[in-house]
Parts: C-alpha cells; sequence; structure tokens
C-alpha cells in the first residue's frame, strides 16, 4: 500500500484525455463501412449477447456435431482427450468448484455462456475454425452446458435464451464487473 | 506435458508449419542440416551463432508455440525482432496479404470506418520503445521445467519479456476518425489468427498511448509478432496488445473474451479464491541476466553483474543488487537510456571472492512501488508461507530472482531453495 497515493494521482491523469474527446475527423483517411458490410464480421460476442446471430440448437443435436467434430481433441462427452477437459459434473449436478489450473478449462468456469458460443463460433474447431454453422455453434453450445449440468438435454438455445443461461461460476470473479480506472491498489494487486 | 520426446516431436511438425508459412527456407533447413531440435545459446560454451531461430529457446504444445528470449546474451535495452519472444495461441501463424488487410473500426462511433495498410500509413506516425512481457512470464511454476530446448532458467523462467522500438499510428488518431460516442467506454479487439485472439481494453489507455503498430526495430512487423498490424498497449500485460488485428468496436462494457474471461484469469487465496478480472500495468520488476543459473562465474575477483529492470508505472528509478541474498543492499548504476515502460539496463560492479553467494536485484518505479521477494508476493495473494515455497502456477508475477553462486563457480536458480 506504500504507493497507493500515487497511483491515484497515475490514474486520473490517465482517465483525462476521454472527456476531451475531439468528434470531427482531421485526416478524412479511411473507407466508411455500411451496416450491411458490418454484419457480416460483427461476431465479437459480449455478455449481454447482442451480436447473436438468428439460428438455434438443443443438446441432443449438438451432441452428434460434437462426436464428428470435436471428440478428436476433447474425448468423448468433452470429459477426455488430448486437450481442455470441457466438462465437469454431469447432467442435473454443475460442479462449483474449486478451480484449480485444470479445472479451468471447463465450460463450468465461464462467467457467461456466450462466451462458448463465441469462442467455438470463432476459433473452432481446430484446424476449421468457422467451418461451423450458427445452428450447429448453438447445438454445440448446448450440449456442452447439458453436460456441465447448466442446462436441460431439451432446452433450446438462440439468441434470446443463450444469455439467460445462469452460470455457476458467475461470481467467481473480482471485481464482479470490471470498472476502469480500477480502485487504486498496489502492482501486485 | 511437454516430455522431451512428445516436445521434440511438436517441434518438428511446428518448423515445418513455421516454413509453410513463409518464416523463411533458410531457417528450415538449419534445422533440417542439425536433423534436429533448436537448441538455444544457453550453454555457455556453446559457439556463438546468428541462426537467430536456434538461439530462442523454444516449447511447443498442440495449442501453444512459445519462444524465450535469450536474456543471458541479451546487451543494451533493445531486443531484436528475431530474438522477441512468443507466446501464440494457435498450431501455425496466419498468412496475411497485406494489400488485402483492413483494420475496421465500428460499434459506438459516429463513423464506422475500414483502413488499408496504406491509409495507416499515411497517418501521422509515432515511434517509442517500450517493453512488452507476457502475463505469465516468471510464474513460479516454470522454474522446475526447463528443458535443453528452453535455454538456461533466465531465459525460459524470465524471457517472456522483451523490448522493441514501436512504429505505427497512435490508436487515438484512428478513434478521432470514427468518432467514439460519449458511451463508448471499452474497445474490444480481434486478430486475423486462426483462435481470433481478442481482447478487451479501456478506452482511457486507449487514447492515452497505445499504437497500432506495423513497424519494430527499424522494419516491418514480423510473422510471429502480427503482421501486418497488432497492438501495442504499453506497459500493461501483453494479451492486451492483440496481434494480427483487423476488429476494433467501440463498445460500453469490457466483453470478457474466451482468453481474458478464463484462459487468463488465475484464482487467488486472498480474494476467496476468486480469480482476479482483468491486470492491467505490469509492477516494478528486474533480473540479474548475467552472471545468472546455468551459466559459470568466470574466476574470482572483478566480474560486472548486469541486468534489465522495467516497470509498467513508468520510469525505473533505481535498481538494488544484493550478493548475500537479500541481507545487504547497494545501488547499481542504470545505464541509460531510461524510458518509461522500457527495458532499462543496470550494472553493478562486484568482485567474487570464491565464497557462496546469493544474487539478487530490486526494482524501485518513479510511483516508489518497490519490487517485492516472492515471500512477500505470495503473502500479498493470501497464500500460507508453505504454499508460497510451492511452485504455483501465477501470472503478473514480478517479485525478486535469487542466483545462486556456488563456491566452483556454478550458478543455479534460488527462488525455492
Amino acid at each position: 500500500m506504500r504507493c497507493s497515493l500515487n497511483l491515484l494521482a497515475s490514474v486520473v491523469i490517465l482517465a483525462a484525455p476521454v472527456a476531451g474527446l475531439a468528434q470531427s475527423p482531421k485526416f478524412n483517411v479511411g473507407t466508411p463501412l455500411s451496416q450491411e458490410e458490418i454484419k457480416g464480421f460483427d461476431f465479437m460476442v459480449g455478455p449481454e449477447g447482442k451480436e447473436l446471430p438468428p439460428g438455434q440448437g438443443t443438446a441432443k443435436e449438438g451432441a452428434v456435431i460434437f462426436a464428428k467434430r470435436c471428440e478428436v481433441c476433447h474425448g468423448q462427452n468433452g470429459e477426455r482427450g488430448v486437450l481442455r477437459r470441457l466438462v465437469l459434473g454431469s447432467p442435473g449436478k454443475p460442479f462449483r468448484g474449486p478451480f484449480g489450473a485444470a479445472e479451468k478449462d471447463s465450460v463450468a468456469y465461464y462467467p457467461y455462456a456466450t462466451i462458448a458460443w463465441d469462442y467455438i463460433n470463432r476459433a473452432m474447431p481446430v484446424p476449421k475454425p468457422g467451418s461451423l454453422t450458427h445452428d450447429e455453434v448453438y447445438a454445440v453450445t448446448a450440449f456442452l452446458l447439458y453436460r456441465n449440468g447448466i442446462v436441460q438435454e431439451t432446452d433450446v438455445m438462440d439468441a434470446k435464451s443463450l444469455p439467460k443461461v445462469e452460470m455457476p461460476n458467475r461470481n467467481g470473479f473480482v471485481p464482479a464487473v470490471p470498472v476502469y480506472p480500477p480502485e487504486p491498489k498496489p502492482s501486485w494487486w | 506435458m511437454d516430455s522431451n520426446g512428445s516436445g521434440r516431436r511438436q517441434f518438428l511438425k511446428n518448423a515445418a508449419a513455421l516454413a509453410g508459412v513463409g518464416l523463411g527456407a533458410g531457417a528450415s533447413a538449419e534445422w533440417a542440416a542439425r536433423g534436429e531440435t533448436a537448441k538455444s545459446e544457453g550453454k555457455p560454451e556453446a559457439p556463438h551463432d546468428h541462426r537467430e531461430l536456434l538461439r530462442r529457446g523454444a516449447r511447443f504444445s498442440v495449442d501453444h508455440i512459445t519462444y524465450y528470449t535469450p536474456l543471458q546474451d541479451y546487451v543494451g535495452i533493445i531486443t531484436p525482432a528475431s530474438l522477441h519472444f512468443v507466446q501464440y495461441h494457435a498450431s501455425h501463424f496466419p498468412d496475411i496479404d497485406a494489400k488485402q488487410h483492413r483494420l475496421t473500426i465500428h460499434g459506438l462511433v459516429d463513423r464506422p470506418l475500414s483502413f488499408s495498410m496504406d491509409d495507416l500509413k499515411r497517418l501521422p506516425s509515432v515511434t517509442r520503445i517500450h517493453f512488452l512481457e507476457c502475463h505469465a512470464n516468471s510464474s513460479p511454476m516454470i522454474h522446475g521445467a526447463g528443458n535443453e530446448n528452453m535455454g538456461p532458467p533466465v531465459q525460459y523462467v524470465h524471457g517472456m519479456t522483451s523490448c522493441s522500438e514501436w512504429t505505427g499510428v497512435p490508436l487515438s488518431v484512428l478513434l478521432n476518425e470514427v468518432g467514439v460516442k460519449p458511451e463508448g467506454t471499452w474497445l474490444v479487439s480481434e486478430g486475423a489468427d486462426p483462435g481470433k485472439f481478442s481482447h478487451t481494453l479501456p478506452m482511457a489507455k486507449a487514447m492515452e498511448d497505445v499504437i497500432v503498430a506495423y513497424g519494430q526495430n527499424g522494419e516491418t512487423l514480423r510473422v510471429e509478432q502480427g503482421y501486418p498490424i497488432r497492438l501495442l498497449v504499453p506497459g500493461w500485460e501483453a494479451p492486451f496488445s492483440v496481434k494480427y488485428l483487423r476488429h476494433v468496436k467501440v463498445v460500453d462494457q469490457p466483453y470478457h473474451a474466451w482468453n481474458e474471461a478464463m484462459n487468463h484469469s488465475v484464482a487467488r487465496p486472498d480474494i476467496g479464491g476468486k480469480a482476479r478480472w482483468y491486470h492491467y500495468q505490469f509492477g516494478p520488476k528486474s533480473v540479474i541476466t548475467r552472471p545468472s543459473a546455468g551459466l559459470n562465474m568466470p574466476g574470482r575477483g572483478y566480474v560486472q553483474i548486469t541486468g534489465l529492470a522495467w516497470s509498467g508505472g513508468g520510469v525505473v528509478k533505481k535498481v538494488d543488487v544484493s550478493t548475500d541474498g537479500g541481507k545487504t543492499w547497494k545501488e547499481a548504476k542504470l545505464q541509460g537510456p531510461v524510458l518509461p515502460r522500457a527495458h532499462s539496463r543496470f550494472t553493478f560492479d562486484w568482485a567474487w571472492d570464491g565464497e557462496e553467494a546469493v544474487l539478487m536485484s530490486r526494482c524501485t518505479d518513479e510511483l516508489g512501488e518497490v519490487q517485492p521477494s516472492r515471500a512477500e508476493l505470495f503473502k500479498n495473494w493470501g497464500f500460507s508461507e508453505e504454499d508460497s515455497k510451492k511452485p504455483q502456477r501465477s501470472i503478473h508475477t514480478n517479485c525478486m530472482q535469487p542466483w545462486k553462486v556456488a563456491r566452483d563457480g556454478s550458478i543455479t536458480d534460488a527462488m525455492f531453495s
């Protein structure tokens, strides 16, 4: 705590430029993007799921796709495999921690269900990320949530239902909602 | 995970993959000529050579490509681009055509825009020297994990920090062109790598000193450093500095992309077993690079102790050196230039009397913060003394590194002994 005052001073300075943000372009460089173009790449999904596209899927449908496209790395039902163990707990019985280095790989650790959809959609499966349809991504997400005991096998996952899924580790992070500038703390914190 | 045998096989596979994406036929020919894995220059008796890929400590797993900067051979403050550390979260580097590449900025903005490389290069540029450090650098868990591909301890324990002269457009210039709406308080950025590495960034930092970099140490950004463009977020943990940058979305809250929300968070006892969400800047840090573990003392008498110090909080104010394991300290010389959020080189004149010694360095930054010992850091994090002696997985680690000199002149890593 020996430096909290200094830290405070530095975050105040950091915050300052936002207030002075100028709004008119100075160089007029760059090509305007249409809403149509943006729709084609706007797939970084936030906690509220605003970017989730139309489509839907259930765990039952996801099981088939998972076996075909994901099992080779993540093992049967995501429980074993050469890579990350995606499933802890079991249907109806979610894993609630503690989360060590190995448990952290599981979907049970995610604070938001939308993260699973987002990562599967953009980064999976290796080696052909982006090759699943949106319906398939919803289905695989539903399957992993079901195997982790978080949703029912028949629950339909779509742009409306997925952000509402209550994740068991939602409160496993500090601060619960990040703010910036952060509360002044020494850097080890 | 990396047993020597599988590490070797994986390495050869990756070597082939690297050659495939144009890292250079020369490199793969070198590997083939040796008929084996890359070995670092770690051993002091190894002949010097400039075959750069061979000098990097290397480690591969199915979803990571890691290179460690050979800090033991590093002089001055600039890391050559060829020796810059790499911590990459996919199995192969992307093959991006810079002519086709576009950076889009959209979301909570008045004028969503797409920038070509020509657009970016005609805008006002800045060139600044900054360190970049992986948030997992110096993690206690890695102290015992070395193998012959990874170099000596100073390389594989601390070699995920490097320092370069970066050139590019201030992100604030681009954000001004698109016009950020008042509710746009955060950004989320996406890379064009196979894993679509994504990260959140607070708007205040984006407007302060972040660079969209296309140059490193006087040359075009290299493939493994994010060619054709990357974010460079000075002083902050490296995952903020998204490589292969292609989309920036202005948003009103942190987006908790996969890597930041789960892969990069580690539970800590002092916060009730919860994980800290978003570490920002690195604290004050330093390490003695020579003499260090795996090397040998050149003999009794004069030897210059040298190392690197840096802080995400700004300028390094002073570095102290101890040769008796932290009982007594003396101030080292800062060689200069001493720049904010950059590696600084320190030196310390020493006469070795042939007796056992434990060498340590301690950095104090311009905020007045002092680099902690391992015991202090782990106590802060709520670990028991017993647990603090176990090599734990941790991130955001900035504790002091002790090197133990034995009477026979051999040097070992004394972090956990």
